[in-house]
């Protein structure tokens, strides 16, 4: 080929055009690459993008759950209310940020204007409340009891409240029904936090939380909160750039929350809760002869258990509140009220949460250890007035001695010195100050058999452990603390509590022998429960089983059909054989008829000979305080426990009120007679609650009824059972 | 390869229809492969068109097939105005080329008058009654490779020089000059970088002396640097331009515009979601969705696949194109469809790659497939005159 082709072009035209072909080509394959990029590899990010971007959300709140009694009453219900809400969003945009419109607004619901301005901001490290925790993107609700008035006058002049809207919304309602509070129990609800919305943004449907959730926080609401809380409906709306709606990208129906039917008796909870209630008053007027005042009564819970399943009949703390102070966001005023020291906490659920020393009710345990231990239930054991045990002097309660007595009259009579002699007997039999390798432990082990020293797993949140202060804990304890002692110990002071840093920083590790006796008659480091106590108690009335306690019985549609059925559930045996059982049954019962209890049962017309009750008092030493009065109590049915702080003795304090709960129960008058007419629960409510086909339960509850019938013909349960019904026949054809 | 200037001939006294069909007659000798080609790019992009248009009634007067049939009418005056060059032929189109350059500097001035008006930000276009407007910016470009191919070719392909001598190019600088001057104070950016690209493909296929082609990209490296460097744009300026690469640097106006393409065209995947079905398009997300934008209708409801066939499309054009370059009898033809060739592939590449976030946005429409008449018209009369440069080559080649 020559320089100059036929074209007549040189070569370096030739070049250069290939080079711009060249150039053309990669330019074009540079797009296809990148098109590649941002289609097949990266795709998937975009669509999601995409689908952000043209998907808006409409929230369309769901009904929560109610919360009923073990014949359907309504605990926990909803109420329609007028609810008046601000949008931030809007009054940011305002050009005095809102401040004007908040103004007339506060004006209109007679509300001074900065508790107003208060609600509407948002909750950070530096605001307290009042304030607003919920997503700024959402309406705040500035007040959840406007009245019709207010509501047209903020939706007339719409022009003046730009951003505020006044609607009907579906509010919980604690009902108090047949008087009942049970606050504690029931918890309370309050919003999702941004946090808890971006974290389950990714989920699907109950899991998924919305700005408009609300999320139970504590008591029931906070365990059964996915039972509860139901799904929030979302309407997927298809928009266009400028938010026209072109068309909907599927919907999500609002799915009601289930029923949570539970144990408890609205109307025993009213009695525990009065009877609770005034035996502090009573107790109040009381003379301390220790502390030369009246006692303080500060706090006290009370627990009525169903003793052949371990379900909560009633449950009681005090001080208490009232749960709807929650309702539609706590006022500031109320939040502070509730957490501060001089309401004494009432949030706090002192039947779950609340630990103290046994005191005497702890001698059933120690009863039952002594019987492991293989000491004789028939046998006679010293009681004298006082020990001295480890160059201290361990006195009896009033230093009453009964001389050589049996075990079941040492519970009788609570003698101290009873179990003290035989836990030193044990403690030197384990070794003493030098133990063996391998100690017996056989108080320790039984009480921890007795399920104390960890939480039951009762279906409420944050229950404690109490403790049960063994070798192993008493390590802990003074690993933990031992400089802080020694430190005070070296300070030379001559005080109750300089003497005892100085012991505890001597040998605190040790299990000494006050240790062991002080801990056999429930003093010392033992903390426990109201509700382990009533568990235990339960387990001696029912023949040793411990359930784990309960409160939910069942989850139930809110057309009425069974969802889910909480059975009781077996979580052992207290290490007790039938005659130790039978032994400290019998013992207990000594306690009502001529025991330290029986000024307040038999001595006070309790027809023992009728319903028989079982009891044993306990009243415990707590250092620097006034003494705790503990009353463990059962039936053939029930265990009822009470317990005081700085409320004087077990019987004392707390006997009066047990024996009116049982009253109630029972049907008994105060002269003994027994009418079944005005017993609230002669029996435990086995059976659940029968509903209506709108889902409403009915009254009151007839024990003929099978809940698992449909309650009329044609109810959704018919058809399930008849659908069920050719399979088996089928099945049962081709075996023949 | 043989040459047989004896095989050119009319064909013996036949009806019209007969010699337009007949052997060696201008209708046979087109590259087919590339009219249809082009064809098929321009009718595809008229269901994108009206996929980006149907639901925009503001723009619509509520008429769904409004700009389809628009789209489609501009298309059939294209292919007019095509064939009217084609039928002119590279001969006397080369006469003709002083009258088409004082044409279009006169309507560009013209725009510069009141008969001129603005849209989006440029005194670009003029209108006419009935909604009728052009933009004559578009016909300036194949007038500077006119104009540029007549002076640069003019004493090579009269034999008196190997390469285009330093006065012819000067000579062609200068006319090139004018036009993109008056453009400039439009202000058409857009336009004018087209036209630099063009300058220069130009310059590579006239053979002119290398210190020419690397002093033209020198001066735009040189220029592009003086105006960063003396602060001529504002910070804000500079973030419009930035915001193809990161559109958090202007997120209500370009940024917003590249997410939103970005977006369109990554959701479509392989598939694409199917044509009038892609939620960015229905729900109106991209701005100047027909024009500018029109890529990312492919992108969304045609997936790579379909985005990707619009590429490859557009891939057999300019391989043909080329071919024609350098299949040209004279430094004219050469020039001409390298000229061409420059035009398609950058104003392609510009706006594809705006639409996939490669490059910044600028106003220049996709060839073929952009909606806009002015643009529809001057890509197809560059069809027609790669068409003269091959049907006035000998047969055989």
């Amino acid at each position: 080929m020559s320089n100059i082709p036929e074209t007549g072009r040189t070569q370096r035209v030739t070049i250069r055009l290939i080079v711009l072909q060249v150039l053309v080509l990669s330019l074009l394959a540079t797009l296809g690459g990148r098109l590649w990029y941002l289609q097949i590899r990266t795709g998937h990010e975009y669509v999601e993008k995409a689908a952000g971007n043209h998907v808006r959300e409409v929230v369309e709140p769901t009904v929560r759950g109610e919360i009923l009694d073990a014949s359907g009453r309504i605990l926990a219900g909803n109420e329609a209310k007028l609810v008046v809400s601000v949008s931030r969003t809007s009054l940011l945009q305002q050009k005095d940020r809102g401040k004007a419109v908040l103004a007339r607004l506060a004006d209109v619901l007679g509300m001074p204007a900065k508790d107003v301005q208060d609600k509407v901001r948002l909750c950070d490290a530096k605001t307290a409340q009042p304030c607003w925790n919920g997503s700024p993107y959402q309406p705040i609700p500035v007040t959840k009891a406007a009245t019709t008035q207010q509501a047209m006058q903020i939706m007339e002049r719409h022009e003046d409240f730009p951003g505020v809207t006044a609607q009907p919304t579906s509010l919980r309602r604690y009902t108090g029904v047949e008087g009942a509070n049970l606050a504690q129990v029931l918890g309370y609800l309050s919003p999702v936090t941004d946090d808890e919305v971006t974290k389950s943004k990714d989920k699907e449907g109950r899991e998924r939380r919305l700005p408009v959730d609300q999320i139970g926080r504590a008591g029931l609401e906070s365990v059964y909160d996915n039972d509860l809380r139901g799904t929030t409906g979302i309407d997927r709306l298809e928009v266009d750039n400028l938010g026209r709606v072109i068309g909907s990208a599927g919907k999500t129906p609002a799915v009601p929350g289930n029923n949570l039917v539970t144990s408890i008796d609205a109307r025993v909870q009213k009695a525990v809760e009065d009877n609770l209630a005034q035996a502090m008053v009573d107790a109040r007027k009381a003379f301390d002869k220790d502390t030369k005042r009246n006692y303080e009564a500060d706090s006290g819970a009370a627990v009525v258990m169903d003793v052949h399943t371990g379900r909560i009949v009633a449950m009681a703390s005090a001080p208490t509140y009232d749960p709807n102070l929650w309702v539609g966001g706590i006022a500031g005023k109320d939040y502070e009220s509730l957490t501060s020291k001089d309401s004494n906490y009432p949030l706090l659920n002192r039947a779950i949460q609340g630990q103290s020393a046994p005191g005497s009710t702890f001698k059933v345990v120690s009863a039952a250890a002594a019987a492991q231990a293989g000491y004789s239930l028939n046998g006679n054991y010293n009681c004298p007035s006082s020990m001295t045990i480890g160059g201290r002097e361990f006195k009896n309660f009033e230093s009453k001695g009964y001389g050589s007595i049996s075990l079941a009259r040492a519970l009788e009579v609570s003698c101290d010195t009873v179990f003290y002699g035989l836990a030193y007997d044990q403690w030197m039999a384990d070794g003493g100050i030098k133990p063996k390798k391998e100690p017996a432990d056989w108080f320790f082990k039984t009480a921890k058999q007795f399920g104390l020293g960890a939480k039951t797993g009762i279906d409420l949140p944050s229950e404690a452990t109490g403790r049960i202060p063994d070798r192993q804990w008493k390590q802990e304890y003074y690993d933990a603390n031992k400089d802080a002692w020694c430190k005070q110990a070296q300070s030379g002071g001559n005080d109750y509590g300089t003497l005892v840093a100085k012991e505890n920083c001597a040998d605190g590790n040790q299990m000494r022998a006050g240790d062991a006796v002080n801990y056999s008659i429930g003093q010392g480091d033992t903390l426990v429960t109201p509700l382990q106590m009533a568990r235990i108690y339960s387990a001696l009335s029912n023949g040793g089983t411990l359930y784990r306690p309960t409160i939910a019985k069942a989850v139930v549609s809110p057309d009425g059909k069974l969802v889910r059925e909480i059975a009781p559930h077996e979580d052992g045996k207290i290490p007790a054989d039938q005659r130790t059982l039978q032994y400290i049954d019998e013992a207990t019962k000594g306690v009502i008829e001529q025991g330290s209890a029986a000024w307040k049962f038999t001595g006070a017309g309790w027809p023992q000979g009728k319903i028989e009750l079982h009891a044993k008092t306990g009243t415990a030493e707590v250092f620097g305080k006034q003494t705790t009065s503990y009353l463990t109590t059962y039936s053939r049915d029930y265990a009822v426990v009470m317990t005081m702080s700085q409320a004087g003795t077990g019987s004392g304090a707390s006997g009066d009120a047990v024996r009116r709960i049982y009253q109630a129960i029972y049907g008994v008058d105060d002269k003994g007679n027994v009418d079944n007419g005005k017993a609230l629960l002669s029996k435990p409510q086995a059976e659940l609650p029968k509903f209506n086909p709108d889902g409403t339960a009915v009254h009151p509850v007839s024990f003929f009824l099978d809940p698992q019938q449909p309650t009329a013909p044609g109810a959704p349960g018919t058809l399930t059972l008849a659908a069920l019904e050719p399979t088996t026949r089928t099945a049962g054809r081709g075996r023949a | 390869m043989t040459s047989s200037y004896s095989q050119y001939r009319l064909a013996p006294q036949r009806g019209t229809v007969g010699r337009v069909l007949a052997k060696g007659s201008p209708f046979r000798r087109l590259d087919w492969i590339m009219v249809l080609s082009a064809l098929g790019l321009s009718l595809g992009s008229s269901l994108l068109v009206w996929s980006a248009t149907r639901g925009r009634d503001s723009l619509t007067h509520g008429d769904p097939q409004y700009f389809l049939l628009r789209h489609l009418t501009n298309l059939a005056i294209g292919l007019v105005l095509c064939g009217i060059v084609v039928l002119i032929g590279s001969r006397r189109l080369r006469t003709a080329v002083p009258v088409v350059y004082v044409l279009v500097v006169l309507m560009l001035l013209a725009v510069l008058t009141p008969l001129g008006s603005t849209i989006n930000g440029a005194k670009a276009w003029i209108q006419f009654g009935g909604g009728f407007s052009i933009q004559p910016a578009e016909f300036a470009k194949f007038a500077i490779i006119l104009t540029m191919a007549v002076v640069l070719s003019a004493r090579v392909d009269a034999g008196e020089r190997e390469y285009p001598p330093t006065r012819s190019v000067l000579q062609a600088l200068g006319l090139a000059a004018l036009p993109m001057a008056v453009i400039m104070l439009m202000p058409d950016l857009g336009s004018v970088m087209v036209m630099g690209v063009i300058i220069l493909g130009i310059l590579l296929a006239s053979g002119a002396a290398n210190r020419w082609v690397f002093g033209l990209i020198g001066a735009g490296a040189l220029g592009a640097g003086a105006i960063w460097q003396l602060g001529v744009l504002s910070k804000y300026q500079i973030d419009r331009f930035a915001a193809f690469a990161n559109p958090a640097l202007d997120p209500a106006g370009v940024g917003y515009n590249t997410a939103q393409a970005r977006i369109a065209i990554g959701s479509g995947g392989l598939t694409g979601m199917g044509l009038f079905k892609g939620t960015q398009t229905t729900g109106q997300f991209v701005p100047e969705q027909q024009t500018d934008f029109v890529f990312t209708v492919a992108g969304e409801e045609l997936g790579f696949v379909g985005a990707l066939g619009l590429i490859l499309l557009l891939g057999v054009m300019l391989w043909r194109a080329c071919k024609i370059a350098r299949q040209a009898t004279d430094l004219f033809g050469t020039i001409v469809a390298a000229g061409v060739v420059s035009w398609f592939a950058f104003q392609a590449f510009e706006n594809i790659g705006m639409n996939l976030g490669i490059m910044p946005v600028a106003g220049i429409p996709l060839p073929f497939v952009s909606y806009g008449g002015s643009s529809m018209f001057a890509v197809w009369i560059g069809v027609g005159l790669l068409q003269c440069v091959r049907t006035q080559r000998p047969i055989g080649i």
